[in-house]
C-alpha cells in the first residue's frame, strides 16, 4: 500500500506567514486561558485528599454530597462521579498527619448510611511534598530543554536547536492551555505527559530537521524556503504515518486505559497533534526566518571539508614519511 | 549461510535474551528474576512519613536535665531554680566555692553540649551538631524501628527506607483487606513506651478531683486506664524503670479465663530493680503503662524476681500480638507522621491492570495489522523487531527486578510507538531509493544510511529528557522514564540493527519483480538488473 506519493515540492513556506499567525493566536489563547482560568493543581502538587469510593450499584451522589458536607471536617469538599456511574470521588484539601485511622476510617463511618461500598483508593498527600514536586516537576523541565538545547547545537547548528526549543515551547504551551481550559486535575502522571510532548515534540522536529540539514547539502536551490519545501514533502508521508499510528495507540489508552490515566492520555493526544503541526509549520518557517543562509553553510561545510582533505592528505604524506 | 552477519546473530542472541529472561516475570513462577507490580497494579499502602524530631530534641533536653540532676546531687552541690527553659537547661549556683567544682564536672561529663555561663547562672543546651545528629538518629532509629515491626508482622516484602534527608518511605504491597491495613497503620504508629510506675498511695483516694497540675506539683501524674478511660490512676512521674531494659516480649495466655496476654522478660539490670522495688513496696501497687495508658496496676504481694512480668488487657490475640512485635522492636524516639499516601483497593489494581492491558493489545494489534498491510513483509520485518523489543524491555525490567507501574506500562505504549516510527522512516527511505531507480541492494544499505542520522539524534534527544525525569522524578514518574530508557536503547537494537540484519539475510531472495509483495510498493519499479 502507498498513499503518498508526491512528484513535486508542496509549497509549505509561502503560506508560513499565515501558519505564524495562527500558532500565535493559539498561544495567546493558551496564555489567556492559563492565566484567566489558571491550572487545576492536583493533590500531587496542592496537597489534599483523594478518596475513591465503589458502590454496589448506582452511587447515591445527591445523598454522599448532604452527608459529607454536614461534616464541618469534609468543608469545602467535592464530590465527582468517577469514570462508571458507581463509582465516586470525594475531595478535598485537607491532609490528615496522624498515621493511624485517617480518612478512610472517617469516610467508612461517615458513608455508612448511604449504602454498600468499598473504598478503592485513598491518596493523600501534605502541603510540603506537593511543594517540594513541583519544584522538582520544573527542574526537569528546564534540565531537558537545556540539554536537548546543548545536543542539538552540537548535531545541527544553533538556529536549529532555537528554533526547535521554539516549536517545543510552541507545543508545551497550548498543552497546557488545553489542561486549563478542560481544567484537567495537575498530577504527577500529567507532569510525564508534558515531558513525554517535550520528546515527542523533539522527535519529530528533529526527523525534519535531518531532512533539511541532508536537503542543504543535495538541493541545489540557493533559497532555504525551496530546500525546506523540497525536505518537507520528502518527510510527509513519514509524518503523517507516525503521527497517526501514534495517534492511534494513545487513542486507545484515552478511551481503554481506565479513568486513572485519562488526563495522561488526553494530554498526550493534544501533544501528537501540536507536536506534528509544529515541527512542520513552526519549527521549519522559524529556521528560515532566523536568515538561514544555505550558501554560508555550504561553503562553511566546503571549507570544513576541505581542510578535513588537507589534513587527511597531511596525515597520508606523514604517515608514507614523506614530510 | 553466508549471509549470517553479525546483526543477524545479535538480533537472534538479544530475541533469545529477551524471551528467557522474560518468563518468569510473564508466568510469575517463584522461580528467577522477575518485574514486581506496583502498588497501583496489585492493591496496597504506600506512605511517606516524617519523624517530628523537635519531640526528639524535647526528650533529649529532658534527658540532660535529668542527669544533669543526678550529677549535681552527688557532687553535694548547692544549687537553685534547675528547670528547662525551651531548649535549654538552667540552674543557678548558690556558693561561689563550687564554681571550680562544677565547672570540672560539667567539663567531664557535658562536653558536647553547649554552655553558657552569667555569673553564676548556667544554661546548658545542645549544640547544633549535636541537635543535628539527635535529629538524624530519631530518623535512623524510626527506619529501623517501623521495618523491624512490619517485618515481624508478616505481610509480603513490606519495603521500609529513608527518603531524603528526612523521610521515611513505607510501601506494603499485596494489603487484602481494611482490617489488615488499620492493624499495619496503628503499629506503624505505636511509640512503644513502656513503663513501670508506682502508685502514689497517699493521695490516690484524691485522684478523681486533683488537677493535672496539683498532681505535678507533688510530682505525680494522671493517668488514665486503657480499658475504662473514667478509671484514673495518681503515679509517681518518675518511672521505676522503662522499655529499654526490655529483652522479650510475647503472646501468652491467663490459665483461667484463657485470656490473650503480653508477657515480656527484662534483662538483669531491670530485673534487679524490678526485684528491689517490688521488695520494699509490699502492699502497694504498681502500674505497667503503655504510651501514656495503665494496662494493669495489681498488687504487689511479695517480692517479685527473676524478671518477668504480664500484662492483661481486654485485647484480641491480633492486638497482644501486635503489641509485643511493638515492644520487642523497641519505642520510637519520637513520633511519625504522615506527608503522603496512598491506599489501593486489591480490586481497583486489577481493574487497571485489565485497563492497561486492553489499551497495551489494541494498540499493538493495530499498529501489527497497520505494519503489514502498508508495508507488506517490510511491515512484518518491523513487526518481529516490534515484538523483540518488547520481550527486551521485560527482561531487562526482570533483570533489575523493576518495579512496573501504571505510567510505566504507558512508557512502553509510548516506545512501542518510537520503535514503530524507527521502522516507517527506514521503510520510507528505502521506498525513495527504489522508486529513484536504485538497486534493491543499495536501496537497502543506502535506506538505512540515510535514516540512521534521523532516528539516532531524535533518539538520543528523548533519552536526555527520559535521564533527566528518572533523576528528579518521584515514584511513578521514575516508572514511566524507566521503561521509556530501556525501550529507545532496546529499540536500538530491534529496530535498526535487527531488520537491518534480517534484509541482508533474506536479500538473495527478494523477488524484484514483486516489490509490491516485499515492500508495499503501489507501482512496480524498474529495477536496474531485474531479469
Amino acid at each position: 500500500m502507498e498513499i503518498f506519493k508526491y512528484k513535486q515540492a508542496i509549497d509549505f513556506m509561502s503560506n508560513a506567514k499565515k501558519f505564524g499567525i495562527f500558532s500565535i493566536i493559539l498561544i495567546v489563547t493558551a496564555l489567556t486561558l492559563l492565566f484567566t482560568k489558571g491550572l487545576n493543581y492536583g493533590i500531587d502538587f496542592a496537597g489534599g485528599t483523594i478518596i475513591q469510593v465503589q458502590y454496589e450499584g448506582v452511587a447515591p451522589i445527591d445523598k454522599v454530597r448532604e452527608v459529607v458536607s454536614k461534616d464541618p471536617k469534609y468543608a469545602g469538599a467535592t464530590i465527582t462521579k468517577f469514570g462508571s456511574d458507581s463509582e465516586i470521588v470525594i475531595r478535598t484539601k485537607q491532609a490528615s498527619k496522624s498515621v493511624k485511622g485517617g480518612a478512610k476510617v472517617e469516610v467508612q463511618k461517615l458513608l455508612a448510611s448511604t449504602g454498600t461500598f468499598e473504598i478503592r483508593r485513598v491518596d493523600l498527600v501534605g502541603p510540603s511534598v506537593g511543594e517540594e514536586l513541583k519544584t522538582k516537576g520544573i527542574m526537569a523541565m528546564v534540565l531537558s530543554i537545556i540539554g536537548i538545547l546543548i545536543y542539538l547545537s552540537f548535531r545541527f547548528e544553533w538556529r536549529f536547536a532555537v528554533a526547535s526549543v521554539a516549536a517545543l515551547v510552541h507545543d508545551v504551551t497550548i498543552a497546557m492551555g488545553m489542561l486549563a481550559l478542560f481544567q484537567v486535575d495537575i498530577n504527577l502522571p500529567i507532569l510525564a505527559a508534558i515531558l513525554t510532548i517535550l520528546g515527542y515534540s523533539l522527535n519529530d522536529t528533529v526527523i525534519v530537521f535531518d531532512r533539511i540539514r541532508e536537503g542543504i547539502r543535495t538541493i541545489k536551490s540557493p533559497s532555504m524556503a525551496d530546500v525546506i519545501n523540497q525536505s518537507v514533502t520528502r518527510t510527509l508521508s513519514r509524518t503523517t504515518l507516525t503521527s497517526l499510528t501514534t495517534f492511534f495507540v494513545v487513542l486507545t489508552l484515552f478511551l481503554f486505559g481506565g479513568e486513572i490515566i485519562h488526563g495522561f492520555s488526553f494530554t498526550l493526544l493534544v501533544g501528537v497533534v501540536v507536536g506534528t503541526y509544529s515541527s512542520i509549520f513552526v519549527a521549519s518557517p522559524i529556521l528560515m526566518w532566523l536568515n538561514f543562509s544555505v550558501v554560508d553553510f555550504r561553503e562553511k561545510e566546503a571549507a570544513a571539508a576541505k581542510r578535513q582533505k588537507e589534513r587527511d592528505k597531511q596525515r597520508a604524506q606523514f604517515e608514507q614519511g614523506t614530510i | 549461510m553466508g549471509n549470517l552477519n553479525y546483526r543477524v546473530v545479535l538480533f537472534f542472541f538479544a530475541f533469545v535474551f529477551g524471551v528467557v529472561f522474560s518468563i518468569p516475570s510473564l508466568t510469575q513462577s517463584d522461580e528467577g528474576k522477575k518485574i514486581t507490580l506496583g502498588l497501583d497494579l496489585q492493591g496496597g499502602l504506600h506512605m511517606l512519613l516524617s519523624v517530628k524530631t523537635e519531640m526528639a530534641l524535647e526528650s533529649k533536653v529532658k534527658s540532660i536535665g535529668t542527669s544533669l540532676k543526678y550529677n549535681l546531687d552527688n557532687d553535694d552541690i548547692v544549687y537553685d531554680a534547675l528547670k528547662i527553659d525551651g531548649d535549654k537547661v538552667v540552674f543557678e549556683l548558690l556558693d561561689e566555692d563550687d564554681v571550680k567544682s562544677i565547672d570540672e564536672m560539667l567539663a567531664e561529663n557535658f562536653a558536647e553540649n553547649k554552655i553558657v555561663k552569667k555569673g553564676m547562672l548556667y544554661e546548658l543546651s545542645l549544640t547544633e551538631e549535636l541537635a543535628k545528629k539527635t535529629e538524624q538518629d530519631a530518623i535512623e532509629q524510626a527506619v529501623e524501628t517501623i521495618r523491624n515491626r512490619l517485618n515481624m508482622f508478616g505481610l509480603a516484602e513490606p519495603t521500609v527506607a529513608k527518603q531524603g534527608a528526612e523521610r521515611i518511605l513505607v510501601e506494603v504491597p499485596g494489603i487484602k483487606t481494611q482490617e489488615d491495613e488499620d492493624r499495619i497503620k496503628a503499629l506503624i504508629a505505636k511509640a512503644a513506651h513502656l513503663q513501670m510506675m508506682a502508685v502514689d498511695e497517699d493521695r490516690a483516694n484524691r485522684v478523681y478531683s486533683m488537677s493535672d497540675e496539683e498532681a505535678k506539683s507533688y510530682g505525680d501524674v494522671i493517668l488514665p486506664d486503657v480499658e475504662n478511660k473514667e478509671t484514673k490512676y495518681l503515679l509517681y512521674s518518675v518511672p521505676i524503670l522503662d522499655g529499654s531494659m526490655l529483652t522479650d516480649a510475647k503472646v501468652g495466655y491467663e490459665e483461667k479465663s484463657n485470656r490473650p496476654m503480653v508477657t515480656f522478660s527484662l534483662n538483669g539490670q531491670g530485673a534487679k530493680i524490678f526485684g528491689d522495688f517490688t521488695e520494699k513496696s509490699v502492699g502497694k501497687r504498681m502500674a505497667v503503662v503503655l504510651d501514656g495508658e495503665v494496662y494493669t496496676a495489681p498488687n504487689i504481694v511479695q517480692r517479685i524476681g527473676g524478671g518477668n512480668v504480664q500484662i492483661t488487657g481486654a485485647f484480641t490475640p491480633q492486638e497482644a500480638n501486635d503489641i509485643s512485635i511493638a515492644l520487642r522492636s523497641g519505642a520510637l524516639l519520637a513520633p511519625v507522621q504522615v506527608e503522603s499516601q496512598r491506599s489501593i483497593g486489591p480490586s481497583l489494581g486489577a481493574d487497571n491492570i485489565k485497563a492497561s492491558l486492553i489499551a497495551l493489545i489494541i494498540g499493538f494489534l493495530a499498529v501489527i495489522i497497520f505494519m503489514v498491510l502498508y508495508y507488506g513483509v517490510a511491515g512484518l520485518i518491523s513487526n518481529v523487531a516490534l515484538v523483540a523489543n518488547l520481550f527486551l524491555i521485560l527482561a531487562v525490567m526482570s533483570m533489575f527486578e523493576a518495579t512496573l507501574t501504571l505510567p510505566g506500562m504507558a512508557g512502553i505504549v509510548l516506545t512501542v510507538g518510537m520503535a514503530v516510527d524507527a521502522n516507517v522512516i527506514i521503510n520510507e527511505r528505502i521506498r525513495e531509493l527504489l522508486h529513484s531507480g536504485s538497486s534493491l541492494t543499495k536501496s537497502i544499505e543506502q535506506g538505512y544510511n540515510n535514516a540512521f542520522t534521523a532516528i539516532w539524534d531524535a533518539n538520543i534527544t528523548t533519552l536526555i529528557a527520559a535521564v533527566v525525569l528518572f533523576a528528579y522524578g518521584t515514584g511513578p514518574i521514575k516508572g514511566f522514564s524507566l521503561t521509556i530508557s530501556i525501550g529507545i536503547l532496546a529499540s536500538m537494537l530491534t529496530a535498526i540493527l535487527g531488520t537491518h540484519g534480517i534484509y541482508q539475510l533474506l536479500l538473495p531472495k527478494i523477488n524484484k519483480k514483486k516489490l509490491g509483495f516485499w515492500f508495499g510498493i503501489r507501482q512496480e519499479v524498474k529495477q536496474k538488473g531485474a531479469k
